[in-house]
């Protein structure tokens, strides 16, 4: 099996899921720049956290227009999994993989905190590993992390089970307490929280390993 | 624009115009007289004033930073690089220094915080090091005023805008407040590189025709002090369009940072040196490259990247634009490296070279606008001797008043809810601690602890500075700051293993104001010495007065610790129910400069009482208890004194603490310095009281009852913990809030 | 009733990361004429006053104390009589 971890320009947490996937998970994981313009080989797709083009004119909205971004889009229209993460998550509702967008957190201050989260379903090839609305300590580290849709998307993703994981106790006024949530197909899951942070006990938890390894069984099946 | 070049040497000379660029006349004659033997011109003279100023070359206090004990087995690097390197084994290494940005950070706070943070890594990676940690400490007047709630604000958005952005966690800090900080905040920041030793990289330039590399930013006219320029260059109408403050891009920082470590890493065989471009920009990273080659440069000013038209060579010269490089590469390779910094999309041009005349020669529009010895801007700078004349407040001191204590419930609630003491959390919750996927403790507890990836190890860390104790005895307050962060280390289970620091005094003119510098730097040196935590960087921030008013003298300390086996990385808080807790070291009436003093007195005196050796055998107690894994926490008692690091230790986890103290009312604010609060479980006990003796005083045992009860000298202490919990961590954001 | 329509933008000599990053991002998607981008602020405000001078005042005064930060940003605007 082997991942890619898609590093933008400005991308600061590339190495942090690179190293979760190669010594959490064990498995096989390259870098590769934003630049790149395929994608061959890969089972599955990560777009990790951080500024990708200083995130400065909106999150992300510089960062869909990368070269690499065509070859996700093909990955994702495959069916493989695409799991964007943080600014990878903003990314993702830029390049409309994903409904929705971020906005600044209701305080309007960054927020870096552990975060209890709710796995809302547990039927996706990213949360398979986990019980039914397993409560769960992940780490938050964001300042546009609210996230909104209109009513009509919003009761869609409801009808259609997307909303993956809420908070238990919202920490930047998400619509629905919303903390992740798939596509209509279930193989593109962006979430705010960072489970990457949260795969060795000695960084204060491990409650992100069970989601790289539903990812991972996934792949394999 | 081409104004200046109207300006002669002679002009120079006759309307002494060197004096408003803080040229002195003995210095002015010293360069024209005795190192060019002719007059300078405008460039020149401009270039000698950024060069010799206090900032760059240490002129004023050089006599006293040469009382810094800088050595020890670890130190692969001391002061007079970008930072300090010390040996952490296996052929690593860790590189720290801080850096003060006060009157940026007063003047504009969001940008003048973010461009110190943006600052202090710039040294760290230049070394050839990958920052993976940055602290800061923070001094501010009292939250009463308006602008000082604003200050604060700013300061830390500007601080987590930058640190976050650029993926560097923020992992501890302080912050305290007293009214000297008005009008002049401190806002100093470290920052931690981690590297292989074989990785270490100087700031270089040698060989004679080997390129000078510029990269990143284009130069501004940022920076660039409309004070030490010709005034009669602007009309007041520009002047008001024009504005010197400097911007960071943490966005550009993280490209050089990513582009810079793939240089130093993959290129060594090319790369003569690097440095970056901080005070004194282009001419001081340039100047000191080749001076510490024994060489000079050749530079073409029109090559230089710039983002303003019309820019003269000392405004291309003396900008402070930030997110630039410098390198040395040798001859025939630049393509190389240039196409590494393309790859990252940087801008980066060749702007001169070596040569080997050790001239430092400056071309702009085709005309030799600057050639002087490369080495007078760097080593000729005068050294001035100050008087030093101590301060009557230092004679004859009294004991300080022992407070008196009516209701002791309500001065712990107020204690506790003073802005010193209070919880931070609404501030550090700011700031990404956990990028990099490293950090083991987080922001509050007495240290922040890194793991070191790939190893057992980890490195713990600390800013540390009390004014208030350094006012009332310059030399004992100086090794109470090295004991204080020594302690924070200590109770975090590692070894302190060496310190930076940021010497935050008055004007140094002040005979007084530098015989506060020389004590409290002799007292540093002395516990350094002591500890074995050699002074490897360092900065020197003066000046720091308004209305001729001065701030404390406030040295920062920044300590950086080693745990040599992840297994005794220790907390500061009680984590269960029956864990025997216990005072290390004895409390006495210390309250001269504590905060129950301010908050009584509004002012601090009386004597300070300070055992080196005692501070230094306790703190070998706590490794030792460590290493012995004979105790469950342990945290230090600092400002406040033990009844708040008693509290501390129970809010994490919501416990109560019952038991009996052998103090009196009083005391539970007393700040008797080498004390420590440790918690121990049943079944060590034994072992650990007869390792710490009489150091030990079991003051009681923790319990679910989430309150606090002690038995006293002079009476009984019982509240509600739960209560004191939400006083403390909301105290900060609600005087935040709160409208004065 | 004025409507004030205000921007705010850096002074010449301010470095605008976003603008750069923004003109940066243009030149790559091939808008190779984009020469130069700034990035400001813009306010509309609504005043509530009888001449065109007051409603200027107004203006002035709250970019002055709130909209613009001097240190390095300056302002214009446009004032609309509209009705109330």
């Amino acid at each position: 099996m082997k991942f890619a971890v898609i590093s933008f320009p400005g991308s600061n947490c590339d190495m942090d899921m690179y190293y979760a996937v190669r010594d959490s998970l064990n498995e096989d994981v390259d870098l590769v720049t934003s630049d790149a313009t395929n994608l061959d080989g890969y089972d599955g797709v990560l777009i990790p956290g951080g500024f990708s083009y200083g995130d400065y004119l909106r999150s992300g909205a510089v960062a869909r227009f990368a070269p690499v971004m065509e070859s996700v889009k093909e990955m994702a229209a495959e069916g493989k999994p695409v799991l964007g993460v943080c600014n990878g998550f903003q990314i993702l509702t830029e390049a409309n993989l994903l409904p929705g967008s971020l906005q600044h957190n209701t305080s309007m201050e960054f927020i870096s905190d552990w975060s209890k989260l709710r796995v809302q379903n547990n039927d996706t090839m990213f949360t398979d590993q986990y019980e039914e609305s397993e409560v769960i300590d992940i780490p938050i580290a964001h300042g546009e992390g609210n996230y909104y849709c209109d009513d009509e998307t919003l009761a869609q993703l409801k009808a259609n089970d997307q909303i993956v994981f809420t908070y238990e106790d919202n920490p930047n006024g998400s619509c629905d307490n919303i903390a992740g949530v798939v596509n209509e197909q279930g193989n593109v899951l962006g979430m705010m929280p960072h489970p990457e942070r949260a795969v060795e006990s000695i960084l204060g938890g491990t409650d992100g390993l069970k989601l790289f390894k539903s990812l991972l069984n996934h792949v394999r099946s | 624009m081409e104004k200046p070049k109207t300006i002669t040497p002679q002009d120079i000379k006759d309307q002494k115009i060197y004096q408003d660029w803080g040229l002195t006349d003995f210095e002015y004659n010293l360069i024209s007289n005795d190192i060019l033997h002719r007059l300078p011109n405008y460039t020149e003279t401009g270039l000698y004033s950024g060069m010799w100023s206090e900032h760059c070359s240490y002129k004023n206090s050089k006599p006293v930073l040469r009382k810094f004990w800088s050595d020890g087995s670890r130190v692969l690097q001391g002061p007079g690089e970008g930072a300090g390197v010390l040996d952490i084994g296996d052929g690593q290494a860790v590189v720290f220094k801080a850096e003060s940005h006060n009157h940026p950070s007063y003047v504009e706070p969001y940008e003048g915080a973010a461009t110190g943070v943006g600052g202090i890594i710039r040294d760290i990676f230049s070394m050839g090091a990958k920052p993976v940690a940055s602290l800061d400490s923070l001094r501010f007047g009292e939250l009463t005023n308006d602008k000082n709630r604003f200050l604060l604000d700013k300061v830390v958005a500007g601080i987590a805008g930058y640190g976050n952005c650029i993926g560097v966690p923020t992992v501890g800090g302080e912050i305290s407040f007293d009214p000297c900080y008005d009008g002049n905040p401190l806002v100093n920041v470290m920052c931690v590189g981690l590297m292989d030793q074989e990785d270490i990289e100087a700031g270089r330039a040698s060989g004679a025709g080997n390129s000078i590399i510029y990269v990143g930013a284009k130069t501004g006219r940022d920076g660039i002090n409309g004070a030490t320029f010709a005034s009669s260059q602007f009309s007041t109408e520009e002047e008001s369009d024009r504005s010197a403050v400097q911007v960071g891009d943490p966005f550009m920082e993280k490209l050089l940072v990513d582009a810079c470590l793939e240089v130093t890493h993959n290129h060594k065989d090319i790369l003569v040196g690097i440095q970056d471009m901080g005070a004194a920009g282009l001419v001081s990273s340039s100047a000191e490259m080749a001076d510490k080659a024994n060489s000079g440069v050749d530079l073409d000013l029109d090559l230089v990247p710039q983002r303003e038209i019309g820019m003269t060579p000392y405004e291309i010269m003396l900008s402070e634009s930030q997110e630039r490089m410098l390198l040395c590469v040798k001859a025939g390779h630049e393509d190389e490296i240039l196409e590494i910094f393309e790859k990252h999309h940087l801008d980066a041009v060749v702007i001169g070279h070596v040569n080997d005349d050790k001239q430092y020669r400056l071309i702009h529009h085709g005309e030799v606008v600057c050639d002087i010895p490369t080495s007078s801007l760097v080593n000729d700078v005068p050294e001035y001797q100050h008087d030093v004349v101590e301060p009557e407040r230092l004679k004859n001191v009294k004991e300080a008043k022992v407070p008196v204590i009516s209701n002791v419930n309500v001065m712990v609630k107020t204690i506790i809810g003073q802005p010193t003491i209070a919880s931070k959390e609404s501030v550090y919750r700011q700031y990404d601690c956990r990028v990099q996927a490293n950090t083991v403790v987080q922001p509050g507890s007495d240290s922040g602890v890194i793991r070191v990836r790939g190893t057992n190890k980890s490195l713990a860390m600390t800013t540390d500075a009390n004014g208030r104790y350094i006012y009332l005895n310059p030399k004992l307050g100086g090794q109470i700051a090295v004991s204080e962060a020594a302690r924070n280390i200590v109770a975090s289970g590692a070894v302190p293993i060496g310190i930076t620091d940021c010497l935050n005094f008055g004007n140094p003119d002040d005979s007084e104001s530098y015989f506060e510098m020389d004590q409290s730097v002799e007292g540093i040196s002395k516990a350094c010495e002591k500890f074995d935590t050699p002074v490897i960087a360092g900065n020197v921030s003066l000046y720091n007065e308004t209305d001729n008013k001065a701030i404390y003298p406030t040295p920062m300390i920044g300590m950086v610790g080693l745990i040599e086996d992840n297994q005794y990385i220790t907390k500061s808080d009680f984590s269960e129910t029956g864990e025997l807790v216990y005072v290390i070291g004895d409390t006495n009436d210390d309250f001269a400069g504590s905060e129950i003093q301010k908050h009584l007195e509004g002012q601090i005196s009386g004597k300070i009482h300070f055992d080196l050796e005692e501070e230094f055998s306790n703190q070998r107690l706590i490794l030792d208890l460590i290493h012995n894994h004979l105790i469950e926490s342990a945290h230090d008692v600092s400002e406040g004194g033990i009844i708040v690091s008693l509290l501390e230790s129970l809010f994490e986890n919501d416990l109560g603490l019952n038991g009996e103290i052998d103090i009196t009312k009083a005391q539970l604010f007393s700040e008797t310095q080498s004390r420590y609060v440790v918690s121990v479980s049943q079944e060590d006990r034994e072992s650990f009281e007869k390792l710490a003796g009489k150091k030990a005083h079991l003051i009681g045992v923790t319990d679910d009852s989430q309150q606090i009860n002690l038995r006293l000298q002079d009476g009984q202490y019982v509240d509600d913990v739960t209560t004191l919990k939400t006083i403390w961590k909301e105290s900060l954001s609600c005087q935040m809030k709160s409208k004065a | 009733m004025y409507l004030a329509q205000i921007y705010v933008h850096h002074k010449a000599s301010i470095l605008d990361p976003q603008g750069e990053a923004v003109l940066n991002a243009l030149q790559r998607l091939g808008y190779d004429k984009v020469d130069a981008v700034k990035q400001g602020k813009y306010f509309e405000v609504n005043i509530q006053a009888d001449s065109e001078d007051e409603a200027s005042k107004v203006v002035n005064d709250i970019a002055k104390d709130l909209l613009v930060n001097h240190n390095m940003e300056s302002f214009e605007f446009d004032l609309k009589e509209v009705a109330k």
